[in-house]
């Protein structure tokens, strides 16, 4: 297992390997923002949470399909359902891997992000937080999302169809821990939520990723 | 461990193309499998690796002792060559015990091992993945055309590597139109093809589409 | 005998709905036409709300089977998933565009309805939102359904996600509830009904919902016969290319 998580992350530092694209992604998404709703900083600061955490499920969103369809398509994909290892925990380092790349990273970048939105003071730490929190949920459903469409040839945009509904309560007390965070109102509900819905996404969700992979593969 | 396959039946997209598929397999032989294009040599063997279910019949032995070889050979272009087959060793938990100079070695890749496998030709990539076969540890190899863009010098190699394993008790069902040289049984599939008659003889209940 | 499972054999299923159909069919139009004309016509204006209460015929009942349709997709991926009876998939396919078109209904009724009630078409009221949610979620599960090339791949992959999509769609639920608290009234239809809406409206109501009841079920029949002959026309393509 620890040896599909090293080449998986080595994969990904390699040159084509899609390291940090996430990142520069969140980056143009979040500089864009004020051009279309304008420099006012007051009104930035207040939408800066809601932008900040969308921009960071878009950059999900984008490196989603690497996930399997790489594998699928040079075909170690068979070999690894062949190997000695459950394809459970195969969807889970899979989706390690991917927080590992690229939620992690945007976990980091954030608050730096925030900066240029003048998010309010309090917020820092609770925006960081809560992405902490949630972005391994956006991996590990993305990773369902990708079992899913991994044998198909134009499966990326179906991708994002069948995983954005799937986001939705993520994003919404994700984005409600980081806004009352700012607003430095109470949270404990929508974080107690947050940290539930990934937990148990953690620990379910894999078990239908590997069957659907199982149905995929055969 | 002999190999016993019993009545197996295997369907492609839904449609079963071999049905009633039987033999045996001891150690330390290798089977041929024959037959034309599209009669389900490869779904047979995807069967036999547990990639997928077979509609009817019975596979004496888990689908851990297979290891499996098909046309792609799941290498990736920018790990070195020894990258790609420690990675493989080390998710069959055999890195240590063989080794993957040996592998590289009976290929001829020794001279290769940190080139990026991405900069090998073709008949090396194949190679590279037949190298796998060494390091996974098990038994009996279920290879899918091995010899493709291999040149003669390679299928020599490749042979020379399949009649050690037989000698070292282990066996392998190959699916080829090249001639080995090996001492080997041959199986037609011709004859288990299935056909649409023995196809509606099922009164399964769900059949009732076909 | 007296298996209820013997429907789900095609053949048995075509032959039993063939008969059953058109009854169904004729009594949804007639209740359906029946309820609405009721509604409409022979009940009086709220005193409040006016003539605009009368949308609740049509936006009560779609809403209903909206989350009914999926929940009966939820129980035929089940059974697909346990018993594997093609009929059950087919018919999970079926009453997916069906469900989608009610919520689609919901939403656009709850617009009109909601411009002259709240002064605007669109409100993010938690209830408009988990319905719009839930469109999505219908999107999607179609979407996939027509992407998969394999018929039974296909049914594997979409009963999944109907059961994952199920857990995440209750989520949905709580969150958007949690967001924002909403203008919704509450519960317009229940046990206790005299306390939301008076007998007068109540009762051609119930017949309205009866006649989309009816109406779903008869379009849900028809396209699962659709999907059934489609699937055995591409089992016989198959057939003849194989020779």
């Amino acid at each position: 297992m620890r040896a599909l998580l090293l080449r998986d992350l080595r994969l990904a530092m390699r040159a084509g390997g899609g390291f940090g694209l996430g990142l520069a992604f969140f980056l143009i998404v979040v500089v864009l923002v004020p051009f279309g709703v304008g420099p006012q900083t007051e009104l930035l600061a207040r939408i800066a949470p809601g932008i900040l955490w969308i921009g960071a499920l878009l950059a999900c969103l984008l490196s989603l399909d690497r996930i399997l369809a790489l594998d699928w398509e040079d075909g170690s994909l068979d070999l690894i359902a062949t190997a000695p290892v459950p394809l459970e925990a195969v969807v889970s380092v899979k989706a390690l891997a991917h927080w590992l790349t690229t939620g992690l990273p945007l976990v980091l970048a954030a608050p730096v992000l925030g900066l240029l939105l003048n998010l309010p003071a309090p917020g820092y730490g609770w925006l960081t937080l809560s992405l902490l929190l949630g972005t391994p949920a956006l991996s590990v459903i993305g990773t369902f999302g990708a079992a899913l469409t991994v044998g198909l040839k134009r499966g990326g945009l179906l991708l994002s169809l069948l995983v954005l509904p799937l986001y939705v309560p993520v994003l919404i007390f994700g984005a409600e821990v980081a806004r009352r965070g700012a607003e430095a109102m109470a949270l404990t509900t929508p974080l107690a939520m947050l940290a539930g819905i990934t937990c148990g996404t953690i620990a379910l969700l894999p078990f239908a990723s590997a069957a659907v992979l199982r149905m995929n593969l055969r | 461990m002999e190999l016993v396959v019993d009545q197996l039946s295997v369907a492609r997209a839904g449609v079963p193309v071999l049905r009633g598929v039987a033999f045996r397999l001891a150690p330390g032989r290798a089977l041929l499998l024959r037959g034309p294009n599209g009669v389900g040599k490869t779904t047979l063997l995807r069967v036999l690796a547990g990639l997928q279910p077979p509609l009817a019949g019975r596979v004496s032995l888990d689908p851990d002792n297979f290891a499996y070889a098909a046309h792609a050979d799941g290498i990736k272009s920018t790990l070195s060559v020894a990258e790609n087959l420690n990675f493989w060793a080390d998710l069959h938990g055999t890195r240590g015990s063989t080794g993957i100079e040996v592998a590289l070695a009976a290929f001829h890749l020794s001279d290769l091992a940190e080139r990026a496998a991405g900069a090998l030709s073709a008949g090396q990539k194949r190679r590279l993945g037949l190298a796998r076969l060494l390091v996974t540890g098990r038994p009996i190899w279920i290879l899918d055309e091995p010899t493709v863009s291999l040149d003669r010098d390679a299928v020599t190699w490749f042979a020379d590597v399949v009649r050690a394993h037989l000698a070292n008790g282990g066996s392998a069902i190959i699916a080829s139109h090249i001639e080995l040289g090996l001492d080997a049984e041959v199986i037609e599939l011709e004859p288990f093809r299935a056909s649409w008659s023995s196809a509606t003889n099922d009164t399964d209940f769900d059949e009732a589409f076909l | 005998m007296a298996s209820i499972w013997e429907y789900a054999n095609p053949r048995k299923f075509m032959a039993t709905t063939d008969v059953v159909l058109p009854w169904i069919a004729v009594t949804a139009a007639l209740t359906l036409v029946g309820g609405l004309i009721w509604g409409f016509f022979f009940t009086p204006e709220d005193y409040r709300q006016g003539a605009t209460v009368k949308i609740i015929y049509l936006h009560v009942p779609a809403a209903l089977l909206a989350i009914n349709a999926w929940l009966m997709m939820l129980a035929a991926s089940l059974i697909w998933i346990v018993r594997r009876h093609h009929v059950s998939a087919l018919a999970a396919r079926a009453a997916a565009p069906v469900g989608a078109v009610m919520t689609l209904i919901a939403l656009i009724t709850g617009a009109i309805w909601g411009q002259p009630m709240w002064g605007t078409w669109w409100e993010w009221d938690p209830r408009l939102t988990s319905f719009l949610i839930l469109f999505l979620f219908y999107l999607g599960y179609m979407a996939l359904w027509s992407a998969v090339e394999n018929d039974d791949t296909a049914a594997d992959l979409t009963a999944i996600l109907c059961l994952v999509g199920s857990v995440f769609a209750l989520l949905s639920r709580y969150a958007v509830n949690f967001w924002n608290q909403g203008l919704h009234q509450g519960a317009s239809l229940s046990l206790d009904a005299q306390e939301n809406v008076a007998d007068v409206f109540y009762h051609p109501l119930l017949v309205s919902i009866a006649g989309f009841v009816l109406l779903f079920v008869a379009l849900v029949l028809l396209r699962t016969r659709t999907e059934i002959r489609a699937r055995r026309m591409r089992a016989l393509l198959l057939r003849e290319r194989m020779g």
